[in-house]
């Protein structure tokens, strides 16, 4: 008696599910289905896309490449569109990249639209001119035990026009996003003169996939990246002093800056002030100090952190934005770029604008 | 509540006199959480009135043909069913209609108000877990409703849960510039308010029989 308890008990269960499912199978084909829909950008001829997707993705997919540093997860707040018709209403994770005027003025997060009805859309114009370039890793090598440089050799197409200071996006593999891959920004390290190769600089992040993905590659391995993308314009100005503060990955843009202002105006006052916690996070400073004999105009000043007892360490030691307090003096004409930790970066503002810098005089990259 | 009262007596009584979140204090969870704002909390209000709406009558047909004594009769004849009781499984029955519903609102929402859909968060998914649904399941069984009075009950607990947390959303607007001890900021404060109203819903005792 017992058993027929249970099989009648199970069987009706059984049924149940399988008529609730039924339910929403047929609930979802009615209402996650958006059909076609077209996207206007910039006045020009409409695409048609499948609706349904962000239109970050949308965009993707027809190749026009919106920056997305975080990979579509509202925390970069790099792929600012403004959307004219459609969009519908800003979300809650969009509202803290935008001021009261912009969010009246249609700015949204491409990564945050969902392309539900026909939307048109403005965007600048040089992401146009972004592009996806096959790749192929010609050097890989370990600086520290955390940081990797990687060298790419464009393929298809083969050349890329980057301004000093840009960065591209890698895309990385990746089972758990929908779609099978999610991207991630990397300063690019090497000379905008080299315009058939790209270097990266890349800490790994405990992890982390991308960065995991980057500490893993090998020499011959096929890459897919994008770009260039970055608002960054470096005054060419070869009188205008350049200070340089950075720490961690922030080595990559400082690296393509110093290289760049050497090769095109040899003359140019720079400083680079690097931060670091112990000796095992050095890399580049022989290469820098040998560059910094050659130009009587460049200085660098590497700072240790926490320095153990032990350590061969002679050079200056403490937290990298107090050497900037010691030793800068913001001369007539100037120009800042800074790339590190947020902390380091905070720091750093501080104490620029204690010297009478304005915050607009002030460019970084947090990450 | 007895079951022999007339289904519009039921919604009365079931939105006010004996209102599911200020009386028996079901579904206080997202009651806190999300009443924070008007717009948020209406919008978890009329969430919840369509899961409860929708799944206490579907329970109720459930009750009926399957699960109470002799209630397959139907279905295996008098004398194997007196014999086979799957009231058993009541709870399991109800949480999965339950969770199907909830399945479907998130998509409605998610299709028309993605504002409302992020707003909500994890507390659109969380009302499968939310103890007045399934309370008013339970409730329509231990009443013993008819399949009527089981729509009224399920329409009126809802509506009674929506007025509970859209009046809580007005006064915590309020509250946002009354001082406050310390101590009770948020959670605290919100948990003695809904004591208060609680107590001012009391007034409504007698005003319809049950
Ligand atoms: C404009 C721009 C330029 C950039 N340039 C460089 C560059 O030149 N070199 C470089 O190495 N990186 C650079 N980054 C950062 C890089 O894009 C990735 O964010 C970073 O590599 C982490 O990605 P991931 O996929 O490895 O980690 P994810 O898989 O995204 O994250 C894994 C976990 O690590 C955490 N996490 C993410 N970032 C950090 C962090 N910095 N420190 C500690 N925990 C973290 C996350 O919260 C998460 O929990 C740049 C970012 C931007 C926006
Ligand atoms: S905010 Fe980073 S991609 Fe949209």
């Amino acid at each position: 008696m017992m058993l027929s308890v249970y099989l009648v008990g199970v069987g009706s269960f059984m049924g149940l599910i399988l008529l609730l499912t039924g339910l929403i199978l047929v609930a979802n084909k009615y209402l996650a289905d958006y059909g076609e829909c077209k996207i206007r950008i910039n006045d020009a001829e409409p695409l048609v896309v499948e609706g349904g997707s962000s239109l970050l993705q949308s965009l993707y997919n027809n190749k026009i490449f919106i920056p997305s540093a975080c990979g579509g997860q509202a925390t970069c707040g790099e792929c600012r569109v403004r959307v004219l018709q459609g969009g519908g209403e800003i979300l809650p994770t969009e509202t803290p990249f935008f001021t009261r005027a912009e969010v009246r003025a249609g700015m949204r997060l491409a990564c945050q639209v969902k392309v539900r009805s026909d939307v048109a859309i403005e965007i600048p114009e040089e992401y146009l001119s972004v592009q996806q370039f096959q790749t192929e890793v010609i050097s890989a090598r370990k600086l520290t035990y955390d940081m990797a440089e990687v060298r790419f050799k464009l393929i298809d197409p083969d050349t890329i026009e980057a301004r000093p200071g840009q960065y591209i996006q890698i895309k990385v593999p990746d089972e758990e996003s929908p779609d099978g891959f999610v991207f991630r920004a990397y300063s690019i390290s090497s000379k905008p003169s080299e315009t058939h190769e790209v270097e990266v600089v890349v800490r790994q992040i405990p992890g982390g996939k991308g960065s995991t993905y980057v500490h893993h590659m090998k020499v011959a391995d096929k890459v897919e990246i994008t770009g260039p993308y970055g608002k960054f314009k470096l005054n060419e100005d070869p009188e205008c002093h350049l200070l340089l503060v950075g720490g961690g990955a922030g080595m990559a843009p400082m690296k393509n800056l110093i290289h760049h202002c050497m090769e095109t105006t040899p003359q140019r006052p720079v400083e680079l002030y690097f931060g670091a916690r112990s000796t095992e996070d050095i890399f580049y400073l022989e290469e820098f100090e040998a560059l910094a004999k050659e130009h009587a105009n460049f200085k660098v000043v590497y700072a240790l952190s926490d320095l153990k007892e032990d350590s061969k360490w002679k050079g200056p030691t403490g937290f990298i934005h107090l050497h900037v307090d010691k030793l800068y003096h913001p001369p007539e004409k100037r120009q800042v770029f800074l790339c590190g930790p947020p902390p380091m970066i905070n720091a750093v503002i501080t104490v620029l604008e204690a010297k009478g810098l304005a915050e607009d005089e002030i460019f970084y990259d947090k990450f | 509540m007895s079951h022999d009262v007339n289904p519009l007596v039921i919604l009365v009584a079931s939105i006010l006199t004996n209102n599911i979140l200020l009386v028996y204090f079901l579904g206080m969870c997202s009651f806190v959480a999300v009443s924070k704002k008007i717009e948020t909390a209406a919008g978890l209000g009329a969430a919840v009135i369509f899961v409860l709406t929708a799944t206490t009558p579907i329970n109720w047909l459930l009750n009926h043909y399957f699960l109470e004594d002799n209630a397959l009769a139907w279905l295996v004849g008098p004398h194997l069913a007196s014999k086979v009781h799957l009231g058993i499984f009541a709870l399991v029955f109800f949480i999965a209609v339950i969770a199907g519903f909830v399945q479907i609102v998130e998509l409605v929402v998610e299709r028309f108000s993605p504002a409302l859909y992020y707003a909500l968060g994890i507390f659109l998914p969380l009302i499968t877990v939310n103890c007045a649904i399934l309370g008013g399941s339970l409730f329509m069984v231990e009443w013993k409703f008819n399949f009527m009075q089981s729509i009224a009950y399920g329409f009126g607990a809802g509506a009674g849960w929506a007025l509970a947390i859209l009046v809580m959303a007005g006064l915590r607007k309020r509250m946002r510039i009354s001082l406050v001890p310390r101590g009770l900021e948020g959670m605290g404060i919100t948990m003695i308010v809904t004591g208060v109203m609680a107590m001012a819903f009391m007034a409504f005792n007698g005003i319809v029989p049950v």
